[in-house]
């Protein structure tokens, strides 16, 4: 079928260096028109690099770019939007203070005027600024407005023009971003990792959308790293791997386990196998906790929940529900403003992160950058971050380099970190390789509870595996496991209970197979229980 | 052949000390320029400067005594840097430990009624004139800690409390009495409150080889010690400080109060072992000088102790240059405001001499928010 469609865009030899990296290496890519072509790879694996490329905000080494045909040169995202390129970003460019009409305005105001190409070079006194005062007596709100409905008739795409885009949830942001391209009159659309953000039902919509637009002669490229996906949504896949392009499939010629080995370079065991939970006694309990978020409003409002040993409960919601500031209160980084939380035996609500840690508490952070690492120290001292201060680290004030340096090496050898020395700066690490530092740090410690916030955020499959896979030998060990995610997969994957936050509060606690992915889902979007069909 | 020369140039680029020898030579040349551009002869000036500053046993030992208050004050600068924390108060703390340390040198036996034995009373003046410094530190640090109040804006604050307060008290309480004297300053210190001079002929004392010690001590204690690890951290990552189980707070006052301490030591030790007495405006200067040579030297101890080495032969050396030359003094000021300008914004100097861009940033402080 799609065989005959013409190509619209063409990539051919792409080789991109940065230093010390080849980050592409000779990469063919090519886009038929009104397809969904899916680009699949781990992180670092150049999927990235090859959109910048092909949206102008980086140049190619060596390598030529058609678009319909024709050789072009794409030199910023100027240029591409010219050629017809539209790209929405993992992370939004949007004004949050703006109304949506304006957002999709902005930066478009020279394109409404008829006409599509390139103006002639100015002198400096006609450029910026003076130049935006011109645009600012020229915007025409109403006529805009008129033009993005018009638009999102036309594509199945529904946004009113002057709403605030603050107001708006994740998912419509999304469309505001993708209007965008196609107000600029993109037909080739790349989306950078669109599905992080949002419920599995906004993955959905966002499905729905897509296929409407390649309906109507819209050409996609969409860029993941999520397995069932990609089955879900692709024409044709092109997998990725370390700079190279290593293999083409439909979803009808392969399975998840396939497209994971591509990727990975490997067999990859994507179930995590594990045996039936023994829960012991309760290690934590949380009773009616409260916590403000850090504009002083309600984020965590009412909260009651107990994790056993040897059990993990899982804490499933879109991301903004109240689990950071939960995760935060029971660690103690944030203070509560009512309720109970009980470690152990322990009250420590408000409790300092030292006294909790010493009780028997491990986090892994959900920004380990933030949080959980100092990345202009050495992953030696890194690996002490928490335990700098006792025994055979610290004697009497003062550091001990060997033990130190025993430290590390004993866990850089048991946890796999992959780095040249103990005395690399962690930030010189990759992603899932920092992840494994403050793994090894936080669960070689004597513990009787873990709190995992998004503990495989953006990692690649080969360290998700890892991760999981110590995971469940902590749970076995009798060591109770609270683990926070936003990717329902991981909760799914890892859990014995799932507890499902919804606006700052637990709309219901169930064990793992009691409802279907579908139901959560609908209890993560804010359906009542009752209307899934679960009688509490 | 190339693959070797671009090796060299990476390892070049990644040494610390490149950066600010680049910067050094590029201002001295930039200054020969405006020298020469003024009318007068660089290569004359240069050796002036040189010879001011090295060229006899007197002048060594001169440039070590400029050197004495720029290392202790430098450290007190890199020390809050390595913390995270901008001191720009040095200026102040070093008055007040200045206007302490000479109460207690010339105040204190008259008001015991009797002589104190020398050790004792030296000690007790070292220790009031870091007492002060260490106080007047404490206090922006405790602000920023639990107020949220910025370092810079309550250390800048504070330098005029202290400047005023101590023009008061010069100009009043502590004048010195005796008939003959106009200007605001106080009496001499007592003998038994005097730092030693390390050579009978010489004014270098005992305070250099303090200030030497005192770098070793704050490498060792910002690099060895526990402390020094939550010192580091704070500095380094706020966040993963408070996560670790640090008390983020008490580092932040303790820091800015140890970087009192070594500004309060540098007034002290300026009184006890040179001046013998605190004189109004005899040090203006040093703390804001103190800021470029924590920069100059990375905020490292020994990077410190080098630029203050550099910075006291300039100050030393450029007297003789104007003498011999009739070259103004002032172009040193130029030169050094030219150095901390290229090592600041260090891209300039990588540009120039084609060094790979550091990835590495020398992040000093957190900015405005805190």
């Amino acid at each position: 079928m799609s065989a005959e469609k013409r190509i619209v865009l063409q990539a051919k030899g792409i080789t991109k260096r940065f230093p010390g990296v080849l980050a592409n290496n000779k990469v063919n890519f090519d886009l038929r028109e009104g397809e969904i072509h899916v680009l699949l790879g781990e992180n670092g694996a150049g999927k990235s690099t090859l959109m910048n490329i092909l949206y102008g905000l980086y140049q190619q080494d060596e390598g030529e770019i058609f678009i319909d045909g024709q050789p072009v040169r794409i030199q910023d995202p100027t240029d591409a939007i010219h050629h017809g390129v539209g790209m929405v970003h993992q992370h939004f460019m949007l004004v949050p203070v703006f109304t949506v009409a304006e957002n999709i305005m902005l930066g478009a105001e020279r394109l409404h005027q008829g006409s599509q190409g390139r103006e002639p070079e100015r002198p400096w006194w006609k450029r910026g600024f003076f130049n935006g005062l011109q645009n600012l007596e020229r915007l025409e709100r109403k006529q805009v407005s008129a033009r993005i409905r018009a638009i999102s008739r036309q594509y199945g795409l529904e946004v009113d023009p002057d709403a605030i885009v603050g107001d708006l949830p994740v998912g419509v942001q999304q469309r505001v971003e993708i209007l965008k391209a196609l107000y600029r009159q993109a037909n080739i659309l790349i989306l950078d990792e669109p599905t992080a953000v949002l419920t599995p039902q906004e993955a959905e919509d966002l499905f729905r959308i897509m296929r409407d637009l390649t309906a109507r002669g819209v050409s996609i490229i969409f860029i993941t790293h999520k397995l069932k996906e990609v089955l879900a949504v692709a024409d044709r896949i092109t997998v990725m791997r370390a700079g190279e392009v290593v293999g083409h499939t439909t979803p009808q010629e392969s399975d998840e386990q396939q497209l994971a080995a591509m990727m990975v370079g490997r067999e990859v065991i994507l179930q995590v196998e594990k045996a039936d939970a023994n829960p012991g006694e309760v290690v934590l309990e949380v009773n009616d906790l409260r916590v403000n978020d850090s504009r002083d409003l309600p984020a965590v409002d009412g909260v009651s929940f107990s994790v056993r040993a040897g059990e993990v409960l899982g804490v499933a919601g879109v991301q903004g529900n109240g689990q950071t500031e939960l995760a935060e209160a029971v660690t103690g980084l944030r203070k509560a403003v009512g309720g109970a939380i009980r470690l152990a035996g322990h009250d420590i609500l408000n409790k300092p992160p030292r006294p909790i840690t010493e009780i028997g508490m491990a986090h892994i952070p959900e920004d380990r950058q933030r949080h959980g690492l100092v990345l202009s120290y050495t992953v030696a001292d890194n690996l002490i971050l928490c335990d700098y201060y006792k025994p055979p680290f610290s004697q009497r004030g003062v550091l001990q380099n060997q033990a130190i340096d025993e430290n590390a090496r004993r866990l850089i050898e048991s946890y796999d970190v992959r780095t040249p020395s103990p005395y690399v700066p962690a930030g010189k690490l990759s992603g899932g390789n920092q992840q494994k530092v403050i793994v090894a740090r936080e669960l070689s410690r004597n513990i009787k509870l873990l709190v995992a916030s998004q503990p495989t955020r953006g990692l690649d499959v080969g360290s998700i595996e890892y991760i999981h896979k110590e995971i469940i030998a902590m749970r076995d060990r009798g060591i109770a496991v609270l683990l926070i995610s936003a990717e329902l997969d991981e909760i799914l994957a890892l859990s014995d209970r799932i507890a499902v936050m919804y606006r700052g509060q637990i709309v219901a606690v169930v064990n793992n197979g009691q409802l279907t992915r579908e139901q959560l889902g609908l209890l993560m979007a804010g359906s009542p229980p009752a209307e899934v069909g679960l009688s509490l | 052949m190339s693959e070797n020369k671009r090796s060299f140039q990476d390892a070049l680029s990644e040494s610390p000390l490149v950066v600010p020898i680049l910067a050094i030579f590029t201002s001295m040349v930039l200054g020969g320029i405006i020298i020469a551009w003024a009318g007068g002869n660089p290569v004359a000036a240069y050796i002036g400067l040189y010879q001011g500053a090295f060229g006899s046993l007197n002048a060594l030992s001169e440039t070590a005594v400029w050197a004495t208050p720029y290392i202790l004050a430098g450290l007190a600068v890199a020390f809050a840097f390595k913390g995270g924390l901008f001191n720009i108060g040095a200026e102040g703390q070093l008055a007040l430990g200045a206007v302490a340390a000479a109460w207690v040198g010339y105040a204190l036996p008259d008001l015991l009624g009797a002589e104190l034995p020398r050790y004792l009373h030296l000690t007790l003046a070292l220790g009031a004139g870091t007492l002060a410094g260490l106080i007047w530190g404490a206090i922006p640090g405790w602000l920023k800690a639990h107020t949220g109040g910025h370092e810079v804006i309550n250390t800048i604050m504070m330098n005029y409390i202290a400047l005023n307060m101590t023009s008061f008290l010069l100009n009043g309480v502590m004048k010195d009495p005796s008939p003959t004297n106009v200007i605001a300053r106080t009496p001499l210190i007592a003998e038994t409150a005097r730092l030693g001079t390390l050579f009978a002929k010489y004014r270098v004392h005992w305070g250099f080889i303090m200030a030497l010690v005192a770098a070793a001590i704050v490498w060792w204690l910002l690099e060895r010690t526990t402390f020094g690890f939550e010192i580091r951290t704070v500095g380094a990552n706020p966040d993963a400080a408070q996560y670790a189980g640090i008390n983020v707070k008490r580092i932040i006052t303790w820091t800015m109060a140890i970087s009192g301490l070594l500004a309060g030591l540098a007034g002290a030790v300026e009184v006890t072992g040179l001046n013998y007495r605190h004189e109004l405006g005899f040090s203006v200067g040093y703390g804001f000088d103190a800021i470029a040579i924590a920069l100059l030297g990375k905020t490292h101890p020994l990077g410190v102790v080098l630029a203050a080495l550099l910075f006291a032969a300039m100050r030393n050396g450029g007297t003789r240059m104007q003498f011999m030359t009739q070259i103004p003094v002032d172009i040193i000021s130029v030169i050094q405001a030219l150095i901390l300008l290229f090592v600041a914004a260090d891209a300039i100097i990588r540009y120039i001499y084609r060094l790979k861009a550091s990835e590495d940033k020398l992040v000093l402080t957190r900015g405005w928010g805190g």
